[in-house]
């Protein structure tokens, strides 16, 4: 059987390593005691798309963790410098999968090891409602492509397990018009939600609103084309589409902001915006964006 | 000479209770906030702070009270002033009416309803402490001019700010009231809403240099504008940011539109930073910042009424 190790257990660890005891042996590495604990203790609960309750290893010290064959690093953004700390020295014959928004994350943990090592971006969104209890909302895909050492052949590997597991996954032979199409949709969407305090709904298509949205992602796309990636998906077709789904999802840097937490914002607009810097093109929206968010946070203390 | 204030708020009663002190000056006050009505008619209008005046005056909430008055300043907020002007422009017939309003488009809208509209911009601040009672927390000049399009005559205007200055409010009467204006709206419309939107004091928008940046973004744009219109500002908008970044002026002041949105009130985004935005488009400037900054602002409002 495989052996997955699912480091970081936020909503979407959670939804990963739910579904994936299904299919394989998993274990989760958390950040805290206490919610190793209960989740040895009570199981790991999904609800809404699902429902069902996994029973899933969990641990605080990558020590107690058996070699695993796949390493899926579901940590936020902010996180990844300590957790990628903890990897170094470890899982050797792993593969390394990073998921995290935005641009960056697989060279921060590149640099810990030599790993080989899979990109990936997800759509997935649920809400994690308690340590031991996640909430499936969006069955949308995890896109897959070979970043360091692996080939299109290893992505699709990991693209079928997934699948098998019960949630959508897709393999592709370059990430980067994927990651780039999410990048630009998320740089937009998420700040504008940060700073508005709206959920994912239809101002954001539509009025002034919507022409702010507009420009965002005409802005990024622009920086795209500069660095010769060819989106594989409209970013304003993707926020549109979003916007009509019915169900108005609050964007992970809106719950951020409301809870006084540090958010996302670097590894997201901060990468988008150094990008547009490194290929000389201006984005002086996400640039304001960026700012306006960072001096929110700043707002906190 | 009788003069109505409409809308008795903060900045309306600065000028409501002085006048009144003046001999030669009736002053009446219009206000939708019963309370505060009552309470000036029962005891005077109290100021306090930057001045010490008790003001009698009558006051009202319903504007079919209001006699026929030379003058009316208006000091609503400005989304109010439609309302405001409608219901009390049968007191103007033969009057001049002027405002001192925050943003610009107030003067367009009062000449829908009145013949002879005066422009104006004013800098003194204070607060609403009690119904009656006004917390005066900082002088500060006015200018008054003609608006172009239906213009008060200058000699009414120069009554006018003769009044105000005579009864501590120092007014100069202009030919062009616009350069004041502009530089005024150029700094709310480049500060207040960045405060809205990040939660921070004045000062502490300034000291963050990236931030800083954005709000000279802004400026630029509104500076643009005023230009293309032959607008010529009488001082620098960025000095006026620099100044009220000190420690000892205003480093701490939590903006009017931060307040608003604390308490989730609509903001008057539409008369700053939309205003800049409409006059940018009928003249070809762009006004990109300024316009994400109005549809982010919009965008909290909206979030409140889900």
């Amino acid at each position: 059987m495989t052996r997955v190790c699912i480091a970081g257990a936020g909503t979407i660890g959670s939804l990963y390593a739910a579904h994936l005891t299904r299919v394989a042996e998993v274990c989760v590495l958390t950040r805290r005691p206490e919610h190793a604990r209960l989740l040895n203790e009570h199981g790991l609960r999904v609800s809404g798309r699902a429902d069902f309750t996994a029973r899933v290893y969990a641990t605080t010290d990558p020590e107690d963790v058996r070699d695993a064959d796949l390493v899926i690093v579901a940590c936020k953004g902010g996180d990844l410098e300590r957790l990628s700390e903890e990897l170094a020295g470890r899982f050797a014959g792993a593969t390394l999968m990073t998921v995290q928004n935005g641009l960056g994350a697989e060279d921060v943990v590149a640099v810990r090891g030599n790993w080989p090592i899979l990109s990936a971006v997800t759509f997935m969104s649920g809400t994690r409602h308690t340590d031991d209890h996640v909430e499936y909302v969006l069955d949308t895909a995890t896109w897959i492509g070979p970043y360091r050492g692996t080939t299109g052949a290893d992505a699709e590997a990991v693209a079928e397990l997934i699948r098998s597991a019960g949630l959508k996954a897709e393999a592709f032979p370059d990430l980067r018009p994927a990651q780039w199409s999410k990048l630009i949709f998320n740089a937009t969407v998420n700040t504008v939600a940060a700073l508005t305090g709206l959920r994912h709904d239809f101002h954001f298509a539509e009025g002034e609103l919507g022409s702010l949205v507009h420009a965002l992602v005409d802005e990024g796309k622009a920086v795209a084309t500069a660095a010769r990636v060819e989106l594989r998906e409209d970013p304003w077709e993707m926020n549109v589409h979003a916007t009509q789904r019915g169900h108005a999802h609050s964007p992970s840097m809106l719950e951020d902001v409301t809870a006084h937490r540090p958010t996302e914002i670097e590894l997201i607009t901060g990468s988008l915006v150094r990008a547009a810097e490194r290929v000389g093109i201006p984005v002086p929206l996400h640039t304001a964006l960026y700012e306006l968010v960072k001096a929110k946070e700043a707002s906190y203390s | 000479m009788r003069i109505c204030i409409v809308g008795c708020g903060a900045v309306g009663s600065l000028f409501a209770a002085n006048l009144s002190m003046l001999d030669d000056v009736e002053v009446w006050a219009y206000d939708a906030y019963r309370e505060h009505v009552d309470a000036i008619n029962a005891n005077g209008l109290r100021l306090s702070g930057a001045g010490e005046v008790v003001g009698l005056l009558r006051a009202t909430a319903d504007p079919a009270e209001l006699p026929a008055c030379d003058f009316g300043i208006v000091a609503t907020k400005a989304m109010h002033t439609g309302a405001a002007i409608a219901a009390t422009a049968h007191a103007f017939a033969d009057g001049s009416v002027a405002t001192v309003q925050n943003g610009i488009g107030n003067e367009e809208v009062i000449a829908e309803f009145v013949g002879k509209v005066i422009r104006g911009t004013t800098f003194p601040a204070g607060k609403l402490l009690a119904p009656g009672h006004v917390q005066w927390d900082v002088k500060g000049d006015t200018t008054l001019g003609p608006f172009e399009p239906a213009p008060a005559p200058f000699t009414e205007i120069e009554r006018l700010a003769d009044a105000c200055t005579r009864a501590g409010m120092p007014t100069t009467a202009v030919a062009d009231a616009r350069g004041p204006q502009w530089r005024k709206v150029i700094f709310n419309a480049s500060t207040n809403p960045v405060g809205a939107l990040t939660g921070l004091s004045h000062g502490r928008v300034c000291e963050r240099p990236d931030l800083r940046r954005l709000v000279s973004g802004l400026v630029d744009e509104g500076k643009a504008v005023a230009a293309a219109q032959g607008i010529e500002l009488d001082a620098d908008p960025e000095d006026l940011i620099d100044h009220a970044a000190k420690p000892e002026v205003a480093y701490h002041h939590k903006a009017s539109m931060l307040q608003d949105v604390e308490a989730r009130r609509t903001t008057e985004i539409d008369f700053l930073n939309g205003g800049i935005v409409r006059f940018g488009r009928e003249h070809e400037v762009p006004t990109p910042l300024n316009q994400a900054i109005w549809a982010l602002v919009k965008g909290v409002e909206q979030s409140w009424t889900k």
